[in-house]
Parts: C-alpha cells; structure tokens; sequence
C-alpha cells in the first residue's frame, strides 16, 4: 500500500485506509445481482442515463462484470463494443459476432488494454488482478457518432461477508484516425437512493475504476465521467488518455460521491498539434475527502493542454489538487495552462491546491494558477445591493461557479446534470449557510 | 409613492466614515426630496464614491458617526440586502462580474426578495431596449465580458426594473459613449417621472447634467459639502474649478 508521506498521496488521508475492510465480489458465470433484480438495476441504470439525453448506446456494468449492452435511437455506424475477461480467459472473450452487429470480436483489446494505462501503484495492480470485464469501445477511422455512448456502472454497497464489496470497472475507448465521438461514463451506487449515506455502519464500497482512451490522429473525443456514489463509498479512479497527431480530448469529470474519492487524471500529448481540454467540478459536504491529481505530460512539439478544476467544500469535507505539468525534452512550443479554482464554505472544511511545474525544454508556455477561499464578497455583496437575502445570494454565486464550468462542458446533458447536483446540494444548503445571518 | 407627510426622501445627517482607518466622510449632510435629482461633484478622492458605498453599506467601510434615513426608516442599521428592500438602488461604478449567474436570474430573485411577480420576457426585453442592451446579453451572466458601456446600461436596466424609490447612480456616465449616455440618462429621467424615483447622481461632468437636468448640485471637497446649489452651479465650475484648493479645472479631471 502507497503511504501518505509519498508526495502524490500527501494530504489523502491513505494511512487510514485498510484494503482488508474489502473484499472481492465474486464474478465469474452469468451476472447476478446480490441486491434487487437485474431487471431493477437495468431500470436505474437506464433512468440515470437518461438525464444525459438521447445517447447512441448504453453499456451497464454490475459491480465491475457487464450485464447489459443495448442499443439506443442513435446511429452507431462505426461504433463497436467488446467485452473481454482476461482474467478469466487470459485473453478476450471471443464475443458473437454478426453482420451488422454492435459486438466486434475484441482481437484489438488485448493489445491496447494498459497500453494508456500503464501500472505504476498498488491499486493499478489491484485493479488487474480483481478486474472482472473490459468494456471496449471502438471507434473506426472516420466514424462520427453524435449521441453519446453512455457506461453505467453500477456498484452494489451490500457487505460481502461483512466487508465491503469491491469492484474494478474497466474501460478501454479506442478512437481510430478521424473518427468523432462521445462517451460518457456513469459511476453509481445500486440500490440506494443518490448519494445518501447508505446504511450507518455499513463498511461502504471500494471502487477502482481504470479508464484508457486513446486518441489517434485528427479525432476527436469528448469524455465525460459522473462519480455520484454514495458517502460511504470509497473510490480510487484512474483515468488516462493518450492525443496522437492533431487529435483533440475533451474532458469533463463530476465528482460529487465517496466518503474518499481519488481521481487521478494522466493525460499525454503524444503527436505534433495534439489537444487536450481538462475539466472537472467536485462538491464535497460531510465528511467527504476529495482528492485530485492530474498530470499534463507533452512529449511531442507544438501540443496544447488546457485543465481547469472547480470545486466546493462545506461542513468539513475536503479537498485535494495536485497536478504536474510535464513537458519533456522535444516538446518544443508547447503551452500548457493548469488552473484551480476552489470554494471553501464553512470554517470546518479546508482545501489544498498544490501545482507543480516540471519543464525539460525550453520554448514553452505554462502557467498555473490557483485560488482557495470563501465566496468572492465583491459577487456577493454585488447581488446584495439588488435586495437579495444573504443565504440566497450565497447560493447564486456557487451555482454560478459551477454553472460557469459547466457551460464548457463537451456533453451539455452532462453540464445540466452538474448543475442539478450542485442546485441539490444547495437546496439542501449543507454547502451553505455560514453566511446566513450575517449582515 | 411620495414620502411620508411630504418630508425629504433621503436624509443624511453628519455623516462620518472611515475607509482602512482613514476618516474620507468628515460630516456630510445631505436630504434629497421625492422626485428630486441631486448631482454631487467633486474632485478626485473628495469622498463621493466612499459616500455611495457608506450608503449602500459595502463592507469594508466603517460609519464613525450620524445618521441616514430613507422615508424615515434609519438604513445604517440595516443589512445592505434590507437598504435595497426599502428602496434604495446603487448603480456601481465598476459593476462587478457575476460569473455564471445571469441577469434575468438576478433580476428575477431581487423581484421575488421584493415579493414582486417575476417580469414578462417581454417587459424585460422592453426594458433592455430602451436603455439600447443587447437582448442576448439578459440571459449572460452578470457583467461579465461586457464593455464599460454595456455595464452602465445594464446597471439603468436593473434600476427600471426593479423600480427603486431612491437612485445612488455613481458615475453612471463613465465608459459610455454620447448615445449610451443620453439613453441612460433618458430612462432615469422617465423613472423620475414614472414613480417619484429620487436620484443622487454622482459625477465629474456636466454632459451628464445637460442630458439629466438637476434639482441642486453639492460640491464635496475632503469628505464635507462645502457648497450646494442650483443648476447654474455647474456652470461657474466649470469656470472655476471646485476652488482655491483644488485647481484642477473641472473639464480635466476624471
């Protein structure tokens, strides 16, 4: 296990984790469920998709093992999907395949799995040893596929034996030269209701998720990936990307679950005028640890990173920011920009925002900002001299903070959702209220 | 909507105040009548923007001493949110950008602080015409990535709607070109003489005054009112400057 006084867990809070609170949930055969009916998690899995709006296929995993893939109204020329089990098969399932049908036989997903990824942790190599499915998604060269191609995971919080379940959703979205798309990925706790606290002394679930996309020349991908656990729910995601020549990501993350949740973002820019967009919004209340490192890496010329991550404390949740900016030897007229912005609003919850900055050439552009406070008074007070109420006025300027991420998201039913679960959050005006009486 | 028993509107009595320690406010008396528009002049760093803040009670400004009442309701003891309530408007000279909060939200929660019913798009985009915003601009946020002048039309927009009884407009006409400023000026006028509103407009030039003729002009010079006046006060300073100690003609400052 990683210790905190290692730089890139520092402020996590990982002495106080023990991996023997979790165990397994056992795989292998047909799915089953161990709460509700699969037709129940189907159901939910669907009704949480549909918040995003029309998509083009939904992909549902059920404690990291597929359980359902079906087509939705969108066209999908173009789009393949495979599920493989290496663990179980040491190779990709030689899923059916027919004319015309979605299922590809996956040859392509033994050699790209962890080819974006590579395992450099404890909880990389936790994730492969305990992995259940890949869900792989292609896109050939030139496919444009409009509506977004949704992965739902569903993580069932019933102990197991006492201890937490454990699951380790896997993803591999593979873009081919030219190819144009969107995915979004879903990571929820089924059964329950949001993002309650689940039951009182219910160990909570542990979820490893481990995301690869790769981008080839001249695609492009926008990548959304919602984490609305429940607060018992621990979560340590891994999402990394790979931009060849002229490609270009677009990132969103929303992480509003977890009692801890860590979401490392490795991003490459790997070919000459690659781009990469780099967005995320955390809203942390109670308790929660939300804890974020992100690294920038240019290894070719003329490559362009953008990251900006937004987030909110209250009561005394915290949060974490930690991101390097690599620019390696050849990565010449590069520009790379990192910024953080975060909100802290109450006297018990506190933030950290640790930018570093590690520059092997010499013809770059790179700067990083960050920014740890209350609410901007100038904004408040503004909003005041109009007549209105404090608490209220509080919750505009927050919703404004996250409304104004959101408005750059690259899957706008993704930018609504966000700011449905901030306006929640805020209703319930946990992350609000010091300012209530004040005058 | 006159003031009750027909008595001035805003009363200030006094009134001292402080910025970072600094005494700017040395004793400013002031009442300003139903309907009435009052300009205050002066030189730069004479106190008028210290006394639109003090007014408003922007933190960070701290009253030594006096009063100020709107319609008899003593506002120094109220909240900034409540001095809105009771009917008191500031159009900010360096209207703060909101983001991500738009200006019809804004508009449409002071309204209902007010207990008003939320506007029509079309009265509000009756509204924007007539002070010349640009209707896509009602659903962006809150000043940002607006010019000087669109900033100061907006600023008109939200005073028409939502109809306060008095207007602390500062510098108004700064960053507006000459249409802007006569469309701006024009709906304040109209304000006047829709619903009584009383106006204190603070400004450095008599364009402003040409195109809002007022009531009486004060010159405040080191935080204190040191002359009060008809409109042709501001053609003798023009003239003159704001006096022996302040030279400066008052066509270049600024």
């Amino acid at each position: 296990m990683p210790a905190e006084s290692e730089e890139i867990w520092r402020y996590s809070g990982i002495d106080d984790f023990e991996l023997a609170r979790f165990a397994p949930v056992g795989t292998g055969g047909a799915p089953a469920t161990r709460s509700g009916s699969l037709l129940d998690a189907l159901a939910s899995a669907r009704a949480t998709a549909d918040r995003i709006g029309p998509r083009s296929l939904l992909v549902v995993t059920l404690d990291g093992s597929v359980v359902a893939i079906e087509a939705g109204a969108g066209a999908v020329e173009g789009l393949s999907v495979s599920v493989a089990s290496p663990t179980l098969a040491g190779a990709p399932d030689q899923a059916a395949t027919s004319p015309g049908s979605l299922l590809d036989a996956g040859e392509w997903v033994e050699e790209a799995l962890g080819s974006v990824a590579g395992v450099d942790d404890a909880f990389g190599a936790l994730h492969d040893t305990f992995l259940a499915d890949v869900v792989a998604l292609h896109l050939v060269s030139g496919a444009d596929v409009a509506d977004p191609v949704v992965v739902a995971h569903l993580v069932d919080p019933a102990p197991v034996g006492g201890l937490g379940p454990s699951a380790f959703p896997r993803t591999v979205v593979r873009l081919g030269a030219g190819a144009r798309g969107t995915v979004v990925e879903l990571t929820v706790s089924w059964p329950g209701d949001g993002m309650s606290a689940g039951e009182g002394s219910a160990p909570g679930a542990l979820v490893v998720p481990v995301t690869e996309l790769d981008v080839a020349d001249g695609a492009y991908l926008a990548y959304a990936n919602v984490q609305v656990l429940d607060l018992a729910s621990t979560q340590i995601a891994l999402q990394a990307s790979r931009v060849a020549r002229d490609g270009e990501l677009r990132s969103f993350a929303v992480v509003a679950g977890g009692r801890y949740a860590r979401l490392r973002t490795d991003a490459a820019a790997v070919g000459t005028g690659a781009h990469s967009a780099l967005l995320a919004a955390f809203l942390g209340v109670e308790d929660q640890v939300l804890d974020f490192r992100t690294r920038q890496e240019h290894i070719a010329a003329h490559t362009t990173s953008e990251l900006l991550f937004k987030g909110a404390v209250a009561d005394t949740a915290r949060s974490v920011y930690s991101g390097l900016i690599q620019i390696r030897p050849g990565a010449r007229k590069t520009s790379a920009v990192q910024t953080n912005h975060n909100l802290v609003l109450s006297e018990g919850a506190r933030a950290d925002s640790v930018p570093n900055l590690d520059i092997e050439e010499n013809d770059v552009r790179c700067s990083h900002a960050s920014t740890v406070g209350p609410v901007d008074e100038e904004q408040r007070y503004y909003l005041e001299s109009r007549g209105i109420e404090p608490p209220v006025a509080e919750r505009l300027v927050v919703a404004g903070f996250f409304a104004d991420l959101a408005a750059r998201c690259p899957v706008p039913g993704v930018g609504r959702w966000l700011q449905e679960i901030a306006g929640e959050r805020l209703t319930a005006s946990r992350l609000v209220g010091s300012g209530a009486d004040r005058g | 909507m006159s003031a009750a028993g027909g008595g001035p509107r805003l009363v200030v009595r006094d009134l001292r105040a402080a910025v970072a320690g600094r005494e700017v406010l040395a004793g400013i008396d002031l009442e300003v009548g139903a309907g009435e528009i009052h300009a205050l002049m002066g030189p730069n760093g004479s106190g008028k923007s210290t006394l639109s803040n003090v007014l408003m009670g922007k933190p960070g400004y701290e009253v030594l001493g006096g009063s100020v009442t709107l319609d008899g309701v003593d506002l120094l003891a109220l909240p900034t949110w409540q001095r809105a309530r009771h009917g008191l408007f500031l159009a900010s000279q360096y209207p703060v950008e909101v983001p991500g909060v738009g200006l019809d939200q804004t508009l449409g929660a002071a309204l209902s602080g007010l207990g008003r019913p939320a506007l029509a798009p079309g009265d509000l985009t009756a509204e924007a015409a007539r002070v010349g915003l640009g209707v896509a601009l009602l659903e962006r946020a809150v000043n940002v990535d607006l010019s000087g002048g669109e900033r100061k039309r907006s600023e008109t927009l939200q005073l028409a709607v939502l109809r306060p009884s008095v207007a602390v407009l500062d510098e108004l006409d700064s960053g507006l070109d000459v249409d802007g400023l006569r469309a701006v000026a024009r709906r304040v006028r109209q304000a006047v003489d829709e619903w009584g509103l009383s106006v204190l407009a603070i400004t450095h030039y008599r364009r402003l005054l040409t195109e809002l003729p007022p009531d009486a002009i004060h010159v405040l010079v080191g935080g204190r009112i040191v002359r009060s006046g008809g409109p042709e006060l501001s053609e003798e300073l023009e003239r003159t400057g704001y006096g022996p100690d302040t030279p400066v003609p008052l066509s270049e400052t600024g």
